[in-house]
């Protein structure tokens, strides 16, 4: 049989298999008994909760058969339902490629944290999950020996998924391998208090056995880092290529510092900056309109009066009719002020995030984008 | 019957513009303590509905490929028609009402669902959660009530052709799919249109509608039959998906009548929802609705639609809580002096039927025939649908005078 005529043969079962449960598609019965094979969309299943200190866990998870891999470094967006809603978050990878074919992540309930509490604390294994293939450019590049990490809490996951990758620890100890011999790591870690510290005994493993020189600073004993230290603890900076990892703050000072100094920086940032929820705001719609609205509006009616073509219903709350797509921002239920809020990566799959509001109840609470 | 504004003693009299609207306050309340506390239970629900209802669907199917063997026809058939009743009822229509969209879960949204039904789910949701729920129970507004082919009212003038609306109201439960579909397309009104001036829009509609049945009886119709042709049971499985589909049909009529239908259930005049306030659009709601009462299977075979007072007053909450707040709901018309109208499936059944006939008949006639005058009441009746409007009109002052004679003796 030549290819192509395969190819249109297995494009004919598929059409059978869909006129027999149209209006849903074959995958949708597939999904009830294999939701991880091979053409499903991608999920994973949660194998295994490891606590590594009272409040971060490492979770190891089976994924579906379409996973592609990862290179240490790289982050994971999934998606997990918590309360019963969908939410999306990226975590680092904390191994390199496993024998195994499982994944892992490891996450830090952080105050407030929706999902990374569900995570940390109520998860449990057997729960399936939605997963994105792994991405992001805060790899290792094969040309640098000198290397600083500087990491701040749960920013030390992806550092520690390159370490990992690059000297295994096994029961004998931290293995040297060829391609890590020539390396010069100095990893400065951040965290407020030692007990506080994920994979502080990775670490200090790796420390002692001579794979990388560790710099450990706590809050409550050495002061808030200042990024002017860094001279200090590190008498080589300038010599090597810098990778950090941690909230906003650190990375906003470093990125400075190192500008000013002439320095290269990778960094990567977790943890999206949000905007606390107010009155009224600017809806920006997908074709470059703006209207400005009170919080006592509905978006539907405020854009008609803009002149925006809207579609509408009941205009009451009841027939969705007007559903639209938010993809960044919040609006606050003028029936009974609830918030909702969009946060591009987090609420929804794919970059957007886009959260589906009911434009007719709902008013600007902040600036919000409208794909439509 | 007759509209709630023309009633000599309006249900509603005896409350003030303050006890509506504290009533929508009270109301507003049940809504919030359900938002407040739903979750990942409520997920759990419909999940579990949607995987045992695929389940039954698959394996139903699977056994109806040997439905050549009589025992393997009724198991199959059985449980297809099942499974097509909780696809429409509990997963599809409260799924297309929005009800789980707060999960955000692509799979299980209002926006992309698709459903077993002729008509096309973005049609159906206009027609239905836009102009039926906003303007329930509305006379000329809300087309819910007879579909527009039937005499749903009293004060609607009686003519001979409403003679045969038991008949059509049966025949279009038994195709209620295609009839919701025609609804949907308001197929009567652009009929009258000249074929060369119908809108551009109708036509795509329909269009829309054509692709949808085709699919779906290529499915029950072709598709699953051929596959049973091995065992020789071509045949069998396409007379079992028929019939699967006429009990679903059959089904959702009925609880579809009961919604709106039975004595108890009040209508209202068009003018009356000028100005309409929140509060006065709950109460039209609570009077425009009756409930089923029934076991816990019945409820979820109806899509908690036998909570029709609940789904009215709040649509978008999702169907499982219906049950819960219901008592709370009822107490609320009691507090207020209200009749919360429910009855068992057969009782609201032949109600809406007994009123689908007693309207098919020119007023009073029902009530004032009896065994010994029926030949007269025949004859009357012959009269008045052969004669004009004028023999109706006479005929129909007389049958007024008998049955308010009637009713002085009683």
């Amino acid at each position: 049989m030549t290819g192509s005529s395969a190819t249109s043969l297995r494009s004919r079962l598929t059409r059978l298999a869909e006129s027999a449960t149209t209006p849903l598609v074959p995958a949708d019965f597939l999904d009830l008994f294999a939701p991880l094979r091979a053409g499903a969309d991608l999920r994973g299943r949660i194998e295994q909760i490891t606590a590594e200190t009272p409040d971060a866990a490492t979770i190891v998870i089976r994924p579906g058969a379409d996973w592609a891999g990862h290179k240490p470094g790289q982050y994971l967006r999934i998606g997990i339902d918590v309360n019963g809603v969908r939410q999306w978050r990226a975590y680092s990878l904390t191994h390199g490629p496993r024998a195994d074919g499982r994944i892992s992540i490891t996450v830090k309930a952080v105050p407030d944290g929706m999902v990374s509490n569900h995570l940390v604390h109520e998860a449990v294994p057997g729960t399936l999950v939605h997963l994105e293939q792994a991405a992001g450019e805060f790899v290792l590049n094969s040309d640098h020996d000198k290397l600083l990490f500087v990491t701040a809490g749960s920013g030390i996951t992806p550092v520690i998924g390159m370490l990992r990758n690059l000297f295994p620890s096994t029961d004998t100890g931290v293995l040297k391998l060829d391609r890590s011999k020539d390396l010069d790591i100095v990893v400065v870690h951040v965290a407020p208090s030692e007990p506080d510290s994920i994979f502080l005994r990775d670490l200090q493993a790796l420390d002692a056995s001579g794979a990388i020189r560790l710099v450990a600073r706590y809050d409550d004993v050495h002061g808030v880092l200042k990024v002017d230290d860094l001279t200090d603890l590190v008498a080589d900076l300038a010599d090597r290529r810098t990778l950090a990892c941690g909230p906003a703050g650190l990375l906003d000072a470093l990125g400075a510092h190192h500008e000013a100094a002439g320095l290269e920086l990778v960094t990567e940032q977790f943890r999206t900056a949000r905007v606390e929820p107010g009155e009224g705001g600017s809806i920006s719609f997908a074709n470059g309109t703006t209207v400005e609205l009170d919080g006592a509006t509905s978006i539907l009616d405020g854009a008609e009066e803009a002149g925006v073509l809207m579609p509408s219903g009941c205009r009451m709350g009841i027939c969705m009719g007007c559903v639209l797509p938010m993809t960044q921002g919040s609006v606050r239920d003028l029936r009974n002020g609830q918030i909702t809020t969009a946060v591009p990566g987090e609420t929804g799959p794919g970059a957007t995030g886009a959260v589906k509001i009911q434009t007719c109840i709902s008013a600007a609470a902040g600036a919000c984008d409208l794909d439509h | 019957m007759t509209t709630i504004q023309k009633q000599a003693q309006s249900p509603i009299a005896h409350l003030t513009p303050e006890d509506i609207e504290q009533i929508g306050v009270e109301l507003d309340a049940i809504r919030q303590s359900v938002l407040d506390s739903r979750g990942a239970d409520d997920a759990a629900y419909i999940r579990k509905v949607i995987k045992v209802q695929r389940s039954l669907e698959l394996g139903s199917r699977a056994v109806l490929l040997a439905s050549i063997f009589p025992p393997a026809w009724v198991v199959g058939t059985a449980g297809l028609s099942v499974a097509k009743i909780l696809e429409n009822m509990e997963i599809g229509h409260n799924i297309l009402h929005g009800q789980w969209d707060w999960m955000r879960d692509p799979k299980i949204h209002s926006t992309t669902w698709e459903w077993d039904m002729a008509t096309p789910a973005r049609a159906w949701q206009h027609s239905h959660n836009e102009l039926h729920h906003t303007y329930t129970n509305v006379i000329g507004k809300d087309n819910d009530l007879g579909y527009g082919i039937m005499r749903v009212d009293e004060d609607q003038r009686w003519h001979p052709f409403f003679l045969a609306q038991p008949l059509w109201n049966f025949i279009n439960a038994c195709f209620f799919e295609y009839g919701i579909a025609a609804y949907d397309l308001e197929l009567g009104r652009h009929l009258r249109v000249p074929k060369d001036k119908r809108s551009p829009q109708f036509k795509a509609e329909v269009r829309a509608v054509l692709k949808k049945i085709r699919a779906q009886a290529t499915k029950d119709y072709l598709v699953h039959p051929a596959l049973s042709i091995p065992t020789g049971s071509f045949l069998p499985t396409l007379a079992a998906n028929f019939t699967a589909n006429v009990v679903r049909n059959l089904w959702s009529h009925s609880v579809i009548m009961c919604g709106h239908f039975p004595e108890g259930v009040e209508t209202f005049e068009k003018a009356s929802i000028d100005g309409e306030t929140h509060g006065e659009w709950y109460v039209r709601q609570m009077l425009g609705s009756a409930n089923i009462s029934g076991s816990k299977a019945m409820h979820m075979m109806t899509g908690n639609l036998s909570f029709q007072i609940e789904h009215h007053l709040f649509p978008d909450l999702n169907s499982n809580r219906y049950a819960e707040i219901a008592p709370q709901v009822q107490a609320l018309f009691e507090k207020y002096g209200l009749t919360y109208t429910t009855g068992s499936l057969p009782k609201q059944v032949y109600s809406a039927w007994h009123k689908v006939v007693r309207l098919s008949l020119p007023n009073g006639w029902l009530a004032t025939t009896t065994k010994k005058n029926l030949p007269s009441q025949v004859a009357l009746l012959y009269k008045m649908s052969k004669g004009g409007p004028k023999v109706r009109r006479a005929a129909q002052a007389r049958l007024d005078q008998v049955a308010r004679r009637q009713d002085l003796a009683a």
